[in-house]
Parts: structure tokens; sequence; C-alpha cells
């Protein structure tokens, strides 16, 4: 028992409350030091909950509702690496931003703040609970501080519209977690995850099945995967910078983890006959995801929607690691979560300063205006070089065990998906880099100077001029962290071995239900040749600099014959990101029936 | 138990898709989502219900008597104050919407295409 362990989601929700209550007596810096200290303290508990999930996962009873002869009454955190270590970032990112926006907004309320800390108060809550109706609890309160965040200019109708296209789609997503939770409590009687993957054991029939599509598809609208990807790139163009720092960052990846958690807890016995069924459709699923996103990415000219696309693409390579199902893969997801949150939060954040110095993100505006940023020029190549997965960042060591784990299935193709999103997203970011802050290319042509821009000039005060250290330091710090992890000796062992303490069914339901002292035992040491791996991953990054360095080039043959069949393909996927919230609904619905019609099908052939 | 409410819960789940994706008015779809949401209600309660139970209240009555289910109806109870949230902040938002762009119509709005 950890007194420790309801800390993180007790301490924000509370100091938000008091602030919100507070609202009229507290100015704005007594607000920003309040909520930056919070999320410090906050990230401290996570960070003293993981190293005693290191050793053995900590299991807090509310209440002291402890379980009866296996039998779960109560409620309870179940703190295993994995779930702590999303906390700590969770805490991390919320952090930068805070700071980030000590000098962004003109005016900001204290409002800003308490939403800050209900979001950080909900993610960890999400991270660390045991229980599947808590998660369903918190994902909503996550998705309610989101909503709120994302329409906080509320004199713009472009925020207004794409907070709306933002709810809706995520509302419906948790109705569908929640009518899979009713069926789940319908069959077993339980709500806590170790007690329904207990009882469900490894029987497999329709309302499982249909309990599973409702549960995973619910938490991929979330995590943003094809087709449920639409909403992510109203909601980025819309929200304030440093609040697509933390959707792009982790609010999106806590999908992933919640599907990850669920599947390993709860379904991994039900499927385990079918694992090949299942894996069939996430590695299709997230190939698909991943060459959207990253088409969708070089086609934007609008910095953030750019970004967003981005995070898209990733979001399928992550799918795919998923889709694997096996602690190496899992291991190179938390990774590539990690590696991939650093560099984007900083990539946004230099988005962010572009916004405040020039109140633009427009990629053609922007022409050679930001030459003399150096320092945040160099900040956005780096990051972008994180994108391509080089090696020496946390993603190349994530993208790594990923295509390790699908080669030990057979699945060697994953790697030219890889290859194709990193290529396209970090070409793309580069083709802004060298745009931007060298000045490459042709400054705005004719035809498209007359198209319509989301207009950008109330968020942040109009050109100001030089760039606040507080602004520039925490980009600049995530983007040498990305670095960091991807150095650090040991960590892949590390993650590893959190890696395997996750997918242990067992020892997380005998943990769970019985108290058992089950300690962590190390990962073995992995002696995996790395000299191909290498030389894919430069030729990635290489590939995407002469991709952007190309498209900057006068012989870029956007007008060439066979260049036409491309642009049409393109032309038909940029007309179905309507910006119409019944649209996406319609995606939605289809891939939900089709996400189910597939997997019945398969499940049934077999 | 009946297959009638799981039925309805069904219909109410895709009427309110329905009415989403066909809405040309942001109050009206953030209703229809109302209407998706209630669809959630009718399914927690038809899983907790026992023919012939009693309210789930225990004093003073032997022990054995059959009840319906307690649990769901917390959850149902804990959703409601969820979604009353999130549907009064949709609403908020489409009010916004409608006081700067002057309009409520998903089709008008055009500025987050592609």
């Amino acid at each position: 028992m950890s007194t420790l362990a309801p800390l993180p989601v007790v301490i924000p929700l509370s100091v938000a409350a008091i602030l919100s209550a507070l609202n009229k007596f507290v100015g704005r810096r007594l607000s920003e030091a309040l909520a930056i200290l919070t999320t410090i303290a906050t990230g401290v508990m996570c960070g003293e909950l993981l190293l005693q999930a290191r050793v053995q996962p900590v299991i807090h009873w509310f209440g002291g509702w402890t379980p009866r002869a296996g039998v779960a009454l109560g409620i309870s955190f179940a703190i295993d690496p994995i779930a702590a270590g999303a906390a700590v970032f969770a805490s991390l990112l919320v952090l930068a931003a805070l700071i980030f926006s000590l000098h962004y907004f003109e005016t900001v309320g204290t409002l800003f703040h308490v939403l800050m800390l209900g979001f950080l108060g909900a993610m960890c809550g999400f991270a660390l609970t045991g229980d599947l109706f808590n998660l369903f609890v918190f994902f909503e309160l996550m998705s309610a501080s989101a909503f709120a965040l994302c329409g906080y200019k509320v004199e713009e109708p472009e925020s207004m519209q794409g907070a709306l296209n933002f709810g809706i789609t995520n509302t419906v997503g948790a109705f569908l977690v929640l009518s899979g939770i009713g069926l789940l409590y319908g069959r077993t009687g339980a709500l806590n995850m170790a007690q329904i993957g207990r009882t469900l054991g490894g029987n497999l029939d329709g309302l499982v099945i249909t309990a599973f599509v409702f549960i995973m598809s619910g938490f991929f609208i979330k995590a943003a995967v094809f087709p449920f990807h639409f909403w992510l790139a109203d909601a980025h163009a819309v929200a304030p910078t440093p609040v697509c720092v933390l959707f792009s960052g982790i609010m999106v990846e806590l999908g992933i983890y919640a599907v990850l958690r669920v599947y390993w807890v709860i379904f991994d016995g039900p499927f385990a006959a079918h694992r090949w069924d299942v894996r069939a459709l996430l590695l299709a699923v997230g190939s698909i995801t991943a060459v959207v996103g990253a088409v969708m990415c070089f086609g934007q000219r609008h910095i953030k929607r750019l970004l967003a696309f981005s995070t898209v693409s990733h979001v399928g390579l992550l799918t795919i690691g998923f889709g694997v199902l096996k602690e190496g893969a899992l291991a190179g997801v938390a990774l590539y979560v990690l590696g991939h949150g650093l560099v984007k939060a900083a990539l946004f954040l230099v988005a962010g300063l572009l916004l405040h110095r020039f109140s633009s993100v427009d990629e053609l505006e922007l022409h050679g205006r930001a030459c003399r940023m150096q320092a945040t020029g160099v900040v956005f190549f780096v990051a972008a070089l994180g994108l391509a997965s080089m090696p020496g960042f946390a993603t190349f060591l994530g993208e790594s065990g990923i295509i390790d784990g699908a080669k030990g299935i057979g699945q060697g193709w994953v790697r030219a998906v890889f290859v194709i999103a990193g290529v396209l997203t970090a070409g793309a970011v580069l083709r802004v880099w060298g745009r931007v802050f060298r000045g490459m290319g042709k400054a705005e042509d004719a035809e498209t100077a007359g198209a319509k821009k989301i207009d950008e000039d109330r968020e942040t005060n109009a050109a100001s001029h030089g760039i606040p250290a507080v602004m520039f330091a925490p980009a600049a710090a995530l983007v040498l962290l990305a670095v960091a992890v991807g150095l650090m000796p040991g960590v892949k062992r590390a993650v590893r071995t959190a890696a395997i303490v996750m997918q242990d069914r067992t020892g997380y339901q005998a943990r769970a239900l019985e108290h058992a002292w089950i300690p962590v035992t190390p990962a073995e040491e992995e002696h995996t040749p790395i000299g191909k791996g290498l030389a894919w991953s430069f030729g990635t990054t290489a590939a995407a600099l002469v991709l952007a360095f190309l498209s900057l080039s006068p012989y870029w043959p956007s007008k060439h014959v066979l260049a036409r069949p491309v642009a049409k393909t393109v032309h038909l996927l940029r007309a179905i990101h309507s910006g119409h919230v019944g649209d996406y609904v319609a995606f939605l619905t289809f891939g939900v029936a089709a996400f189910g019609v597939v997997l019945a099908v398969l499940i049934h052939l077999r | 138990m009946s297959f009638f409410p799981y039925a309805v819960a069904a219909w109410l789940f895709i009427i309110g898709l329905y009415g989403i994706v066909t809405s040309r008015n942001f109050v009206h779809l953030v209703i229809c989502l109302a209407v998706l949401q209630s669809s959630t209600y009718v399914l927690l309660l038809s899983i907790g219900y026992r023919v012939g139970g009693t309210a789930p209240v225990f004093a003073g009555v032997p022990v054995g008597t059959l009840a319906v289910d307690p649990v769901v109806q917390a959850l149902m109870l804990t959703d409601i104050v969820v979604e009353a949230t999130v549907v009064a902040l949709l609403l908020a938002l489409a009010l916004q919407l409608h006081k700067h762009a002057n309009t409520l119509d998903p089709d008008k709005l055009k500025a987050l295409e592609g």
C-alpha cells in the first residue's frame, strides 16, 4: 500500500479547483507560479512511483477496499513502470508547455492554468489506473479539459469549429468505450481490469469480439488512427501552440497506451488463438495510417497542420508496433513515444516562436523571414532529423525495437512503411526549415497567394522583437533530452524490462488480486546486430534531406506528366479531409463497422 | 432477460450517429450526441436489471433477496455527470461560434479544409 499513488491525480486537481475558486483574486504571475510548482511536484511524485515500480509494481486500493479471496470490490491504481513512465512524461511536457506560455500569451487568465492542471491530473489518472470504468472517467476528464483548451481562443470561428470537431468525434469514441465496458461487465461482473482478464480467461465469442471492437475503436479515435484521425489536424491547427505540444506529445499517445494496456490485460487471453488475425488487422491499419498521414503532411503549408499530420503518420508506426504483439516491439513503442513526443513538442514550440515573432505559421508567407533566428533554426533542424529516426535519437531505438520485433514474426516489410513515413514527414519539416530559416526556394507564388489561410494573429502579441529565453529554452531542452535518451546506455534494456512487465498478464493479475510479491526480473542483455538498421536509418535521413532540397529547387516536377496521377490521388485525399464533422463521424462509423466485420470474418475463417 | 432493451440501445446509438452525420446545425448536432449517449444509459441499466428484483437497498430485507445490480446504476450516474459537462461545453462552443461566425451550419464553415 502506497500513500503516494493517488497524489499525482489529487494534487493537480485540488490546485486546479482552488485556483478556479480564487479566480478573481489570483494574479497572472501567482497562478503561473502555482501551476508550474504543482506540475513539478506531480512529476517528482510520478518519478518516485517509477522508481518503486521498477522493483515491484505498486498496487493501491482506494479506501482500503482490498480484494477478498481474489474478488476485487474496490477501485485500484495498478502502477507498473510503463504507467508511471507515461505519467512522468506527461508532467514533463506540461511543464515545458507552461514555461513556454509564460511569455507566449498576451493575456492569459487563471482558467488556462486550471485547465492545464486538470488535463495533467486526468492524464496521470488515465495512465495509473487499474480499473476499466475509472479509465473511462479519466478519459472523459482528459477530453473535457482538452476540448476547452483547444477552443481557448473563443473569438475565432475556426477555433470553435476545430474544437467542436474534436469534441464530437472524441465523445462518440467515449460512448463506444463505455458500451464496450458495459458489455464486459455484463459478461464478467467485474470492472477491475485484472479481474475481467482473469474471469474471461480464454473464452472468445461474439460478445467479447464486440466489446473488443468498441473499446479498441474508442481509444483509436483518441489515438487518431485512420479512419478516425480527421479531428486531429483541425484541433492542432486551431489550438494554442503550448496546447498542441500536449496533444501531439502525449494525449494521442495515451490512446495507444490505453489499447496496449487493455489488450495485454484483458483481451490477450481470449484472442490468444487468434493473434494472427489481430496482427493482420493492426499492421494493415497502422500502415495505412502511416502512409496517409505522411502524404497529407507533405502537402501542407500551414506549419501546425503539417506537424499534426506528421503525428498521424507516427501514430500509424506506433500502431504497427502494437500490432506486432511482442514484448520487444512493445518496448520499441514506449521508446518511440518518448523520442517522438520530445522532438514533436520541440517542433511545435518552434512553430509557436514563429507565430509569436511573425504572427504567422504559413510556410510560404514566412519565406526567408527567420534567417536571423539561427539558434532556433538549429533546434528545428535537429528535431526534424529526430523525426526521421536518425541514429542517436530515442526514435531510432524505438524504430529498431519495433522492426526487430516485426522481423521476429516474419513481417520485415514494415521497414518500408517506416522509411516512407520518415522520409515524407521529416522531408516536409526540413522543407519548412529550408524555406523559413534559410530562405531557400521561391517565395509565395501567384497561384497560391490568394488561397485562404487560417487567421492567426490573436493568440500572441504581434511582431514582438527578440526571442525570450523562457520560450527558446524548453524547445532546446526537449531536443537535447531526445538525444540524451537515445544515447543513454542501458535505456533499451530498462524499457524492455518494463515492457515484459506490462504484457505479463498472469503476473499483473496475481499482483493486483492476491497481493503477490513478484519482483521484476531485469530483461536479458540483447545482442542484436545493429549495422543494417543504422544504414537504413541514415539512409532515411539522407533521403528526407534530398527530398526537402529537391522540393525547394526549381527542378521539382510538380507539373510533370508522371506527377499528375500522384497529384490526383493527393487531391482526393485532401478532399476527404473536409473539416465537416458529419463526414468525420460517417468515416468513423464506417471504420468501426469495418473493423468489426473484418475481425469477425478473419476469426470465423480460421 | 428480454432482448428488447438491447435493441432499443442499439437503435438509439444508430439514430444518434445518423443525426450527427446529417445534421446542419451544431446545436442540433450536439443534441444528437446526447441521444446517442442515452443508448449507453439503456444498455447499462438493462445489463443490471433482474426480473422480479427489488431496488438495491439491503436494510431490513432477508439475505438473498433478489435485487437489481447497483453497480451499473452508479456507472450510469457517473456517465450522466460526465456527459452533462461535455454537452454543456460543446453547446458553449457552438454559442461562441454563432456569435463570431453568425452561422451554426457545418457546411458553411470552410476554414479547415484539406
